[in-house]
C-alpha cells in the first residue's frame, strides 16, 4: 500500500512540480478563470436587474460559481493535456514498468488534478472577495459548493484521462476540451435557467452542468438546495468517467 | 512603382497562403464553427438583456453578430501567422531569401492569403446572420461596408500576426498571442453596449479597448444603419491598426532577413 501511495504522490508532485517551474503551463491555469470572472462579472453586471433575475447576492457571486466550477473542469482538462504529453514522451511508458500497480497513475494524474486546481480556487476566491463579493451562505454551504467543485475537477480529470490514455498524443487535446467547453457553456451561465431563451433553455433544461451549477448558486446564497440529489449525480458522473478512464488505463496497457 | 514581376511574387505567395489554409481543415472548420456557436449560446444566453431599458435592439442575435467578424478575423491571424512561423522553422523562408523575391512581396503575399480567409470566413458569418433571419439595417452597400471593414481588420490583425511570427519564429509563440486579443476583445463592448456596462472600471477599459470601435462599427451597419460616426471609428482604428502593424511586420521581416 505505501508503495502504492508512494507512486500514486511521486507522480502527482511531478506533475505540479513541473506546471510551477514552467511559466507556460502555469499561467493559462490561473488567469483564465480570472479573466472569465472580470469579464462577465464585470461587463455583464447590469443583467441583474433584468426583470426575473432574482439572485440576492448579486451579480459576481452569481459568476463566482460558474467560473470556480469552470476552472474545476478544465484543471482536470488541462491534467489531461500533460498525461498526452507523458505518453508522447515516453514517460508514461516507463511509469508503466515503475509503479507496483498502474492504478497508481490515475489516481496520481488524479491528486495532481486537485492541486493544481486548488492554486486556482484559491486565487480565484481571493480576488472574489477583495472585489467585495456577497456571500450568504455559511461556512457549511461554502464547504459543500467546493466539494461540488473539487467533484466536477476529478470527474473532467476522469474524462480528460480517458481521452489521453485512448489517443496517447496531444492532438487529442481539442477532443478533450471542447466537450467541456461546449457542456459548461450550455447551462444557465449569464441568467437564471428560467430566463433562458429558446433551444438554450431546451437544453439547458437537461444539462447536468446546470443542476450542479444552480445547486453551487443555491449554496453561495444560503438557500435551501437541493444538495443530496446533486451530489448524487456528481458521483454518479464521477463514477462513470472513473469507469471510463480506467477503460483507457487498460486500452493504453494493452497498446503497450 | 508596383512592377510585373512584383504582382507575379504576391500573386503566387498569396495562392499558396490560401490553398494551404484550405488544405488543413482543422485552420479552416474551427474559424467558421467556434465563433457562431459562442454566438449562438450567447444569444440564447444574454436574450433576457435585451430587455433592459435602452438597449439598442430586440435581437440580441443581431447585436452579437458583430463579434464573429472580430473572432474570424482572430482565427485567420493566428493560422497565417502560424504557417508563416512553421516556413521559418523550416527554413522555407531562408530559400526564398536566395531568390529575387522581394521581402515586402512576401509579406504582401502572405496577408493577401489571412485576408481572402477573412472574407470567406466574413461572407459566412453574414450568410448565416441572414438565413437566422438578421437584416442588415444598412442593406446590401452596408453588407460590402462590412466586408471591407472585415477586410481591413483582418489585414491588420495578421500583419500583426506576422510580426509575432517573423519576431519569434516558432509556431506556438504566434499562437500563444491568441489569449492576448481575446482579453481585449472580452473587455469591449462585445456583449453590452457600452453605456449599460454597471461597472465604471469595465466601462473605461472598454472605452479605451479599440476593439470596442471594431465591433461597434460591424454592429452600427446591422442594428441601426448608416452611422457614420461608429463608422469613421471603426475605420479609423482598423486602418491606423493596419499601418503600425504592417510597420513592425516590415521592420521584422529586414531583420529576419539579414539574419539569414
Amino acid at each position: 500500500m505505501s508503495q502504492y501511495l508512494s507512486g500514486a504522490f511521486g507522480l502527482a508532485w511531478r506533475v505540479v512540480w513541473k506546471i510551477l517551474r514552467n511559466p507556460a503551463l502555469l499561467a493559462p491555469q490561473l488567469i483564465f478563470p480570472l479573466f472569465f470572472f472580470t469579464a462577465f462579472a464585470g461587463g455583464l453586471s447590469r443583467v441583474q436587474t433584468v426583470d426575473g433575475f432574482n439572485f440576492p447576492p448579486g451579480y459576481t457571486a452569481f459568476q463566482f460559481v460558474f467560473v470556480l466550477l469552470q476552472s474545476a473542469a478544465f484543471g482536470g482538462v488541462f491534467t489531461g493535456f500533460g498525461i498526452a504529453s507523458d505518453f508522447e514522451y515516453g514517460f508514461t511508458r516507463r511509469l508503466f514498468i515503475a509503479v507496483p500497480h498502474r492504478s497508481a497513475i490515475v489516481v496520481g494524474y488524479g491528486i495532481a488534478a486537485v492541486g493544481r486546481w486548488a492554486m486556482t480556487a484559491t486565487l480565484l476566491t481571493v480576488v472574489a472577495l477583495v472585489a467585495r463579493m456577497d456571500v450568504i451562505g455559511g461556512p457549511v454551504d461554502l464547504i459543500r459548493l467546493y466539494t461540488l467543485a473539487l467533484l466536477v475537477n476529478i470527474t473532467a480529470l476522469f474524462w480528460a484521462c480517458g481521452i489521453a490514455m485512448r489517443f496517447r498524443s496531444l492532438q487529442a487535446g481539442p477532443v478533450m476540451q471542447l466537450p467541456v467547453f461546449l457542456i459548461l457553456f450550455l447551462a444557465p451561465v449569464y441568467v437564471p435557467l428560467s430566463l433562458l431563451h429558446g433551444w438554450l433553455h431546451t437544453v439547458a433544461s437537461v444539462n447536468p452542468v446546470t443542476q450542479l451549477l444552480e445547486t453551487g448558486r443555491d449554496l453561495i446564497a444560503g438557500e435551501p438546495a437541493p444538495a443530496g440529489t446533486t451530489f448524487g449525480l456528481a458521483l454518479l458522473l464521477g463514477a462513470a468517467f472513473c469507469a471510463w478512464a480506467f477503460r483507457g488505463l487498460r486500452r493504453a496497457e494493452a497498446a503497450g | 512603382m508596383i512592377t510585373s514581376p512584383t504582382v507575379n511574387q504576391v500573386g503566387s505567395l498569396a495562392w499558396r497562403s490560401i490553398v494551404r489554409q484550405a488544405r488543413q481543415p482543422a485552420h479552416v472548420i474551427p474559424p467558421l464553427l467556434f465563433p457562431l456557436a459562442l454566438l449562438a449560446v450567447n444569444s440564447g444566453g444574454l436574450h433576457a438583456a435585451t430587455s433592459l431599458p435602452g438597449f439598442p435592439t430586440k435581437s440580441f442575435v443581431a447585436f452579437a453578430l458583430a463579434v464573429p467578424f472580430i473572432q474570424g478575423a482572430l482565427f485567420a491571424t493566428l493560422n497565417g501567422g502560424a504557417d508563416l512561423a512553421r516556413d521559418i522553422q523550416t527554413g522555407f523562408l531562408n530559400r526564398l531569401a536566395l531568390t529575387p523575391m522581394r521581402s515586402s512581396a512576401v509579406i504582401a503575399g502572405h496577408l493577401a492569403g489571412v485576408v481572402a480567409q477573412g472574407i470567406f470566413q466574413t461572407t459566412f458569418y453574414l450568410v448565416v446572420g441572414l438565413a437566422i433571419g438578421v437584416g442588415i439595417h444598412a442593406g446590401i452597400g452596408g453588407g460590402l461596408v462590412i466586408l471591407v471593414l472585415a477586410a481591413l481588420v483582418c489585414l491588420g490583425f495578421g500583419a500583426f500576426g506576422t510580426f509575432v511570427a517573423l519576431q519569434t519564429g516558432s509556431g506556438e509563440a504566434t499562437q500563444a498571442t491568441f489569449p492576448i486579443f481575446f482579453v481585449f476583445l472580452f473587455i469591449s463592448s462585445m456583449n453590452m453596449p457600452r453605456n449599460l456596462l454597471g461597472h465604471t472600471w469595465f466601462r473605461i477599459a472598454a472605452t479605451i479597448n479599440p476593439v470596442s470601435y471594431l465591433i461597434e462599427g460591424f454592429r452600427s451597419l446591422v442594428i441601426q444603419g448608416w452611422n457614420f460616426e461608429a463608422l469613421g471609428l471603426a475605420f479609423g482604428v482598423a486602418i491606423g491598426f493596419a499601418v503600425v502593424a504592417i510597420t513592425l511586420s516590415s521592420l521584422a521581416m529586414k531583420r529576419r532577413m539579414t539574419r539569414t
